[in-house]
């Protein structure tokens, strides 16, 4: 009956992603959403930097990091972030769509795959693209203060800015994850928020065997990526980021065998 | 040609078997109205078909394959499966595009599915302001993106109004007479009368009848007669002297069942009975619809 007849390829079902991507609207206010209060929040912070600078002791100033202060909006970045990787999948399940494209491409695992590299390539840039725009425009927000600023080129600096781009981009993966593994958008918001924030909040009240994980928790031990002044309990920052990717991939690989075995 | 073949199909949901042990075929060429009561399993068989939720037993292949193996299943089969299936903020070009580069199909596939079921106008809106009615067309414009010779369809006329169902009756029946195999769920056997062919229904999940409408009609009684006379007293007792069985109608008519018209008519002239009306009355497919999954409602209110 037709001569259009052609084997679908994982190119094709990628290619479908970023068309499902970025004809949403919201997908554009995400991006907006994400400078707006990432940049924001960095000049808040920036704001009484010379302040606090000023009335540091030796010992504080020792200490002064001001490549972690511009990149401080990383905490809620990575929410805003987050919460859109779980809705590239949530919103399907909540329209129904997931119906029609499972039906469209039944090899279920190329369907998700497609899902997770289009989200992971446009966290790596926007991602990388904040951590940049926060540590420049806040090293010369720093600079107009009169306070020790730092430079890209300075030890550590390149590796923190860069290590926050992926950092970021590893918790879109988060949201994609929880997204495919609860399927409703509330609970998996709340999961987000319940790992990112809360956990660490409550992170005293944990019993003493379960903090060793928190050496590898967002906002916790693999934030300290985001620091160039050693922190003597973190004293290799990619080590912590990389035990967070580890556990982001086994909670993704969980979600990849639900989201086969599920009936939809 | 058989395109859609279920054989023993079941589904279990922990105690429930919502499908249980059901086999029928679709054929090309031709409407198969999918009927049953709300609950009967129809939308869990239709998922099934299209590999959405994995059988407990049996199995149903499209075109001899499972659905799960075919290369480009858009290009096999269409379906419809809930007309709200669509992203509200996505433009309605945009959800087939999407679609449409997803299994490899040119983008001029887009414009005429458009054009086919009249949303050109409307193809730059976004899918979340649309009606029911365009809704539906946009999910059949979906369905027929590949050009696929089999159709599903799960309850597409529910909710619409009349011109929206006129509509996709004569589209369904188009469909069908380019060649297509086209199954369509109902729980109206109203609406089946005026589109299908041949008719599968089923009732808790089991297979009731596999049946042509005409056959269905015919298997379901031999309906009535409306009779109408000046002495319908002294008319009944010869009536049933003939074999008939007789109940009061409306109006002081008689309703016959057990002798044809012409035999009616021949007994009035015999007689010398005069009649005034004599209209054989076909069973209504509704009521040979009820009566058969009678058993098969899951919840029934209690008449009145």
């Amino acid at each position: 009956m037709n001569g259009v007849a052609r084997r679908a390829r994982f190119g094709h079902t990628l290619h479908a992603e970023w068309v499902k991507f970025r004809s949403l609207r919201s997908t554009w206010y995400m991006l907006v959403c994400l400078f707006a209060v990432g940049l924001g929040v960095m000049a808040l912070a920036m704001g009484r930097a010379g302040e606090t600078y000023r009335g540091a002791s030796a010992a504080e100033r020792l200490a002064w990091d001001p490549t972690n202060l511009s990149l401080t909006s990383y905490l809620v970045a990575q929410l805003i972030i987050g919460v859109h990787g779980t809705l590239v999948v949530t919103s399907e399940y909540a329209t129904g769509l997931v119906r029609t494209s499972l039906a469209a491409t039944p090899r279920r695992h190329r369907l998700l795959a497609a899902k997770v590299v289009v989200t992971t390539a446009v966290a790596v840039v926007a991602g990388q693209a904040l951590m940049f725009a926060a540590f420049l425009l806040g090293q010369a927000l720093l600079a107009a203060q009169d306070v020790p600023n730092a430079a890209l080129g300075d030890p550590g600096v390149l590796s923190a800015v860069a290590g926050g781009g992926l950092y970021l981009s590893a918790i879109a993966l988060l949201g994609i994850g929880l997204g495919t593994i609860l399927r409703a958008t509330a609970g998996a918001i709340a999961t987000l928020v319940g790992i990112v924030f809360l956990v660490p909040a409550l992170s005293g009240l944990l019993p003493s065997w379960l903090r060793g994980l928190l050496d590898f928790w967002p906002s916790q031990g693999a934030a300290a990526v985001f620091t160039t002044v050693p922190d003597p309990a973190h004293p290799h920052p990619w080590l912590n980021l990389g035990g967070m990717c580890l556990g982001i991939a086994a909670v993704l690989a969980a979600g990849f065998v639900l989201f086969h075995r599920r009936d939809v | 040609m058989t395109m859609i073949d279920v054989r023993g199909l079941t589904k279990r949901y922990g105690p429930d078997t919502v499908v249980d042990d059901l086999s029928f075929t679709v054929e090309a060429g031709q409407v198969t109205g999918f009927l049953g009561p709300n609950g009967a399993g129809k939308s869990t068989t239709m998922r099934m078909i299209l590999g959405l939720a994995a059988p407990t037993s049996g199995s149903a292949t499209v075109g001899g394959r499972r659905y799960r193996d075919l290369p480009a299943p858009l290009t096999e089969v269409g379906a419809l499966l809930d007309a709200g299936a669509v992203h509200g903020d996505r433009k309605a070009r945009d959800h087939l595009l999407a679609l449409a580069v997803g299994s490899g199909l040119p983008r001029r596939r887009v414009d005429e599915v458009l054009a086919r079921t009249g949303l050109e106008g409307v193809a730059g809106r976004r899918a979340g302001g649309f009606s029911l009615g365009m809704r539906q067309r946009l999910g059949i414009a979906a369905a027929l993106l590949g050009d696929p010779r089999v159709l599903i369809f799960d309850e597409p006329v529910n909710g619409l109004a009349p011109e929206g169902i006129r509509w996709i009756r004569g589209f369904m029946r188009s469909l069908a007479r380019e060649g297509r195999a086209v199954l369509v769920s109902s729980h109206l056997m109203s609406e089946m009368a005026q589109t299908a062919d041949h008719l599968v229904v089923i009732g808790r999940g089991r297979l009731v009848a596999d049946t042509s409408v005409s056959e269905f009609l015919r298997g379901s009684g031999e309906g009535t007669v409306l009779v109408r006379t000046g002495e319908p007293a002294a008319f009944t007792p010869l009536l049933t002297a003939a074999g008939a069985t007789v109940r009061e109608g409306p109006e002081s008519s008689l309703v016959v069942s057990g002798l044809t018209g012409e035999e009616i008519g021949k007994l009035a002239a015999y007689h010398g009975v005069a009649l005034s009306e004599l209209t054989p009355r076909r069973p209504s497919l509704e009521d040979a619809f009820m009566e058969l999954t009678r058993d098969s409602v899951e919840y029934r209110g209690v008449t009145a």
